[in-house]
């Protein structure tokens, strides 16, 4: 009797461990399901454009990228309308206007700062909670108006023989107003190099470097120059490496205000604006929009694969 | 006493350039530009090096006498709609793949990639998947929900035209959510869920009962982000819709400010920042309100 029993028991237990193990099999399988779905409606449009870039259009003739699933899955594959966006297209000029945009930002963010977070986080001076309060600051300022302000501020210093060099058309009765800003590259840098979240990510990283090396450098000589060059960046890479790729993604990326900043100075635009006035043609021509559209992807992309962790810690330090 | 005087001149020194480059740039943008607000200046004056005009509120009353505005303002607050939904795939998600199983790193990478994705981009694909012949009308046929007459064009129909453009910037911003709030989920303590489960709770209620008020700072700061990127969005809303959608349909509030400020003929500054000043009270009145809710919510607690 105890013996049935027993196994009774026994029975349970083990049906109960199978139940649980199906259970968390289910459960597994239910997670995939929901993430490959995600995956789907997350690589989709790159896929879907992908294939459209390389579809040769004059095989079949008359192709629509809307046969579906037919323009899913390009039968003859061509790199023509890569090399048409380049001879008609033009799209040569403007990506190397986003290439330049893109260095000076990036160089221009690192230094400035580098200089601006090493004092306020190893340098006692007065003034430096304040100047650190107002520099964060900048990141919750209501600033909805400040690309217009700065446009007005840009075309004055088009006036300064430092700066100036305004290569806009010239305005006429019609357009009185068209160049926004100095009409040189500078217009769109200028205004985006300072950033609060640069300058408080580096602070960051100086913050955890040991003060006995400091003192150490101080003690051999070294000026404040000499260890900020030779110590601090060095053992921040890092971080600047994580700043340097924030920056060049969100500067290759940017559309409205190189927009802004460019207007009347067309021949200074940036591949993102490029590729969207491909879009608003009349006669557009979606096979070579969807290679322009690739043009621009893949360096970021490469950017983005090669540090990605680099990339998602920067993120994930700058909101701590 | 003279070393310390160097020290503070370095320091200067090594600041100036942000310092400058942060005053000229976004402090007197945002304190001129709200004083222009109240002025009467328009790109002729300001060609001419005329001074801006005092007009105290005159340009306030134009604006909410001014329908485009406020169709423009109700837009952008339709647009907060988006908050919730893109909160909360982006906290199931991020628990999903906060899981230890093989191939989490591909699905977090893949899930970012439309967000180091330019609007520029996006529009184009967007573009596509939303025409009348489009992707998206082409699976909701095959999956029955509407069939081939009744296909239209997502960005051409003034009913779902914003609507279209919420989903461009909820797939533009998921997978941004999804790593901050990886981050607020690697902060919960293992043996808590693990307690809640030895205490008989369902993974359900662990998550909710649990995970999610320890989650509480990251809900609010991504909310808060959210809800401040919808109530100032413009890339999309340029990209997709450049004069802004059918019968002014995804006009938005700071796109109001932008085509005043830089489209057609004369330029008008003071009735752009006017609206532009108008939007950023919204926003910080709406923070307060998200901190309010917090700070009750946590009481309650």
């Amino acid at each position: 009797m105890s013996v049935t029993q027993d196994r009774i028991v026994q029975d349970e237990h083990k049906r109960a461990v199978a139940r649980a193990k199906s259970k968390k099999l289910l459960n597994t399988i239910l997670i995939y399901a929901f993430l490959v779905l995600v995956l789907v409606f997350a690589v989709f449009p790159f896929l879907w454009t992908l294939a459209i870039s390389f579809t040769d259009k004059s095989a079949t003739g008359g192709v629509s990228i809307y046969d579906f699933p037919g323009s899913l899955m390009p039968r003859q594959i061509t790199i023509a309308n890569f090399i048409e966006v380049f001879t008609q297209l033009k799209i040569a000029q403007p990506f190397w206007n986003s290439v330049v945009i893109s260095l000076f930002t990036v160089v221009g963010t690192l230094i400035v700062s580098a200089l601006a977070a090493y004092p306020l986080a190893r340098m006692d001076f007065p003034g430096r909670n304040i100047l650190f309060g107002a520099i964060i600051a900048t990141l919750v300022l209501p600033t909805e108006t400040a690309f217009i302000v700065n446009t007005m501020t840009l075309k004055n210093l088009a006036n300064l023989p430092v700066i100036g060099g305004n290569n806009c058309f010239a305005p006429s009765s019609v357009a009185p107003y068209v160049c926004q800003g100095l009409g040189t590259y500078w217009s769109v840098v200028l205004p985006t190099i300072a950033t609060g979240f640069g300058i408080f990510l580096l602070r960051q990283s100086y913050l955890s470097i040991p003060q006995a090396l400091l003192e150490a450098a101080r003690i051999d000589g070294a000026t404040e120059t000499q260890i900020l060059w030779r110590i601090m960046i060095p053992l921040s890479m890092p971080a600047m490496t994580a700043l340097g790729i924030f920056t060049l993604v969100n500067t290759w990326n940017a559309y409205v205000w190189p927009k802004i900043a460019l207007l009347g100075a067309q021949n200074l635009e940036p591949m993102s604006i490029a590729v969207l006035k491909l879009k608003g043609q009349y006669n557009f021509d979606p096979f070579n929009i969807a290679a322009g559209a690739v043009i621009m992807m893949v360096p970021i992309l490469i950017v983005f694969l090669s540090a990605q962790k680099l990339f998602l810690r920067g993120l994930d330090g700058a909101v701590k | 006493m003279q070393n310390k005087t160097r020290t503070a001149l370095i320091a200067y020194a090594f600041l100036a350039p942000a310092l400058i480059l942060l005053a000229v740039f976004t402090f007197y943008p945002v304190i001129y530009g709200s004083y222009l607000g109240f002025t009467e200046y328009k790109a002729a004056q300001f060609a001419a090096g005329e001074a801006p005009r005092f007009i105290g509120v005159q340009n306030f009353i134009a604006l909410f006498q001014d329908e485009l505005f406020l169709k423009g303002l109700w837009n952008s607050i339709k647009y907060i709609a988006i908050v919730p939904a893109l909160q909360i795939a982006a906290l199931a998600i991020a628990v999903a793949v906060n899981r230890k199983l093989p191939f989490m790193a591909f699905f977090r990478a893949a899930y970012y990639v439309p967000v180091i994705t330019s609007i520029a981009t996006a529009a184009v694909m967007w573009d596509w998947i939303f025409q009348k012949e489009g992707t998206l009308n082409w699976v909701l046929q095959g999956l029955h929900i509407i069939n081939s007459n009744s296909a239209f064009g997502w960005l051409n129909n003034e009913h779902t035209a914003i609507w279209a453009l919420m989903l461009v910037t909820f797939w533009r911003g998921f997978g941004y959510y999804m790593v901050l709030y990886m981050g607020g989920l690697q902060a919960v303590p293992e043996e808590v869920e693990e307690a809640a489960y030895l205490d008989g709770a369902t993974p359900f209620q662990t998550f909710w009962l649990v995970i999610v008020p320890m989650m509480r700072p990251t809900l609010l700061l991504c909310s808060l982000l959210s809800t401040f990127a919808a109530i100032r969005v413009l890339d999309e809303v340029v990209a997709l819709t450049p004069g802004g959608g059918p019968l002014n349909s995804t006009y938005t509030a700071l796109m109001y400010v932008y085509q005043k400020a830089f489209d057609g003929f004369n330029f008008d500054y003071g009735m752009a920042s006017a609206a532009g000043l108008i939007i950023a009270v919204i926003g910080i009145g709406l923070s307060i309100v998200q901190f309010r809710l917090n700070r009750e919510g946590e009481e309650r607690a």
